[in-house]
């Protein structure tokens, strides 16, 4: 297994590229017009787990993404996943 | 390096791909039964394409020698009609005997839906009727936690079940434990932007073992590329993985869960 150091010399400038990256995508975001939507309040929601001191980030920011909801429809409203979960809209009445 | 993928959607590719599979060692591909990128319009586009499955890709892979196998289902997303998925489910009877045909998949779940469970639990038992091993897709994204939950759930109402004779695919870093310590194979699904990358597919490995993993590009018609097995494989070279650990994930322990079918040339 290699070391501490090995990985950052094999990784380091990759995870430096991702973060930048995701920097980027936020101001991105805050610049163009428009509203945001759901799917950026999760992200916002799971940034911070990435300062967390704990050994497990990645699960924790896929949990935090995940659908937490226990009823099961009977047919799906659509076919496909956003990445996020869908708020959920208030009967109409 | 020779190795097995044990998951990928060749129909979606091109004769080039598997040019570039045998190069890379491909020694042998499974084909399991997923969605075409849109919903067929009756039972007989799937007949033909169990037919394409069972005659035309196993024929396609040979030119390059590569051995070709299949799993036939309905897939979840086009499960959520039970009516129109008992007939397609209707016609694989007659191709479960196909020299090529090793079980039953990618069946699972796609939204988390009542009428998706109810055929995901038909394929299960069909499967348990020819005694057939199982591959079982798992939710995209947001709903993976929740439709891995509830397969395990699904699954475990099956006593005659062997554990050992099932795969749950797709598994990321908040499902695996459930997988694996319920006894199952897990398998880990490398993708560009979902799913896993190489590295965090060699986190699962380095923290979890490989006692019942395996390693998969289940390249499709999407975003997906179908040397990812291969790509893995060098990255655990580079974190200083030893030749026989990469020999164990990316050939034997395809090959050891495969072998549980008769009809899978060792």
């Amino acid at each position: 297994m290699p070391s501490k150091q090995e990985l950052l010399d094999l990784q380091f400038i990759d995870a430096r590229h991702m973060l930048i990256n995701l920097a980027a995508f936020l101001d991105r975001i805050d610049r163009h017009p428009g509203e945001d939507d759901y799917r950026f309040a999760a992200l916002k929601t799971a940034i911070p787990i990435l300062l967390a001191d704990r050994p497990d980030r990645a699960a924790a920011v896929l949990e935090s993404f995940s659908d937490h909801s226990t009823e099961l429809p009977q047919t799906a409203p659509f076919q496909g996943a956003t990445g996020a979960t869908l708020p959920l809209i208030p009967p109409s009445e | 390096m020779k190795y097995i993928e044990p998951h990928a959607h060749m129909v979606s590719r091109t004769t080039d791909d598997y040019e570039k599979l045998a190069l890379a060692g491909c020694e042998a591909l499974c084909e399991p039964a997923f969605w075409a990128g849109f919903d067929r319009s009756s039972a007989d586009g799937f007949y033909d394409y169990f037919r394409q499955l069972t005659e035309y890709e196993p024929k396609r892979a040979a030119k390059y020698g590569i051995k070709h196998y299949s799993w036939l289902c309905i897939n979840p997303k086009e499960a959520d009609d039970p009516g129109f998925a008992r007939e397609v489910m209707s016609l694989i009877p007659q191709f479960i005997d196909c020299p090529t045909v090793l079980g039953i998949g990618e069946i699972g779940l796609n939204k988390n839906t009542r009428n998706e469970l109810a055929i995901f639990e038909e394929h299960v038992q069909l499967a348990l009727d020819h005694d057939l091993p199982v591959l079982i897709h798992t939710p995209h994204l947001e709903d993976k936690l929740k439709g891995t939950r509830l397969i395990l759930d699904s699954l475990a109402s099956f006593s005659a079940l062997d554990r050992g004779k099932v795969i749950i695919d797709h598994v990321e870093e908040h499902t695996i434990a459930r997988v694996l310590d319920a006894g199952y194979w897990a398998g880990m699904t490398l993708y560009p932007e979902s799913k896993c990358t190489p590295n965090r597919a060699i986190d699962m490995l380095e923290i979890y073992g490989t006692e019942r993993l395996w390693m998969n590009s289940a390249c499709d018609w999407g975003h997906s590329d179908p040397l990812a097995v291969p790509r893995c494989a060098l990255e655990m070279k580079r974190r200083k993985h030893t030749a026989e650990q990469i020999d164990r994930i990316v050939y034997q322990n395809p090959r050891r869960f495969l072998s549980q079918s008769p009809k899978f040339v060792r």
